[in-house]
């Protein structure tokens, strides 16, 4: 089933492996500073809310 | 929807709630699409009869460099709203932008180095169209560089502004330089509206599901990070209005 990349076997699955990498870096990054900036937000506004 | 009723997403608090309700089809519409195409591309492709297995880098390589420009070019035209408009969901869009421009320029230029060097026999050549991308790979560096070194965002949304409008010129040529330099290595555009320039119908319609992918991969993380830009500034000014510290 697994194609036969022949002599450019290696720069191929380096391409597919370089892009795969970079783009979980970028998604899991903006999610988790996107998680982490949305709880401090919540937790000053509840915060101001209890102050009044 | 009315043209003029655009601009009510302007206001960030309608911004989010767009953003949240479209994020989900996004996320699956581009998980979808780049699930189908690098599949259909990789395991279902022949090789090409010049190229060999190589040209399977094609499904990356594409896509990855129309979204390095077209980052830039959605860029520009948030800025340019920031510059005429003075909408602050159009800076921190284009604020937001910059980081996946980056990732897809870097894709763009890896996966065309591993290209080059069987088939043109390096690495890197000192051409056209290769030059003027790393240089819009530096006016993205510098770009967020800037934004990172002005404390006061309005200050900073003007200044990247400009950069931005500098920027272009370098995003246009490297997205036209192959048309009208000649003596470049890089081969003309691989998709064009003129059915006879394009290639392979075999090629072709999985690049077409993978550059899908890769624009519906790029406006849910623009959309997702310019929410979270929106949050910063919304935590700054609760700080603020609490005496309390900067938020970057």
């Amino acid at each position: 089933m697994f194609p036969d990349l022949g002599k450019y076997a290696d720069v191929v699955l380096s391409a597919y492996a370089v892009t795969a990498t970079i783009m979980a870096v970028i998604v899991l990054v903006t999610l988790v500073r996107g998680k982490r900036v949305r709880s401090n937000l919540r937790e000053l506004e509840i915060k101001q809310e209890e102050n009044g | 929807m009315k043209f003029s009723s655009l601009w009510e997403f302007s206001n960030p608090t309608k911004f989010i709630s767009l953003s949240e309700r479209v994020l989900p089809s996004l996320w699956i519409l581009a998980g979808g699409s780049l699930f189908v195409g690098l599949i259909w591309g990789f395991f279902l492709t022949p090789d090409d009869y010049r190229q060999g297995s190589t040209v399977k880098i094609i499904y990356l390589h594409v896509p990855a460099a129309l979204m390095a420009i077209n980052c830039w070019l959605m860029m520009l035209v948030a800025s340019l709203i920031w510059i005429i408009r003075r909408h602050h969901v159009s800076a921190l869009a284009a604020r937001a932008a910059a980081p996946v421009g980056i990732a897809m320029t870097i894709i763009a230029l890896v996966t065309g180095a591993l290209w080059g060097q069987p088939m043109w026999g390096a690495w890197w050549a000192w051409e056209p169209r290769l030059t003027s991308f790393l240089i819009l790979f530096l006016f993205y560096l510098g770009y967020v560089a800037l934004w990172e070194a002005i404390e006061n965002t309005d200050v900073a949304a003007d200044l990247t502004a400009f950069l931005c409008l500098v920027g272009s010129v370098f995003a246009l040529l490297s997205r036209y330089a192959a048309l009208f330099w000649s003596q470049g290595l890089h081969q003309g555009a691989t998709l064009s509206l003129d059915k006879e320039e394009n290639i392979a119908d075999v090629f072709y319609f999985p690049l077409l599901v993978c550059i899908a992918g890769f624009v519906f991969l790029c406006i849910a993380l623009i959309l997702y990070r310019t929410g979270t830009e929106i949050r910063l500034r919304q935590t700054s000014a609760l700080l603020a209005r609490q005496g309390g510290e900067h938020v970057s």
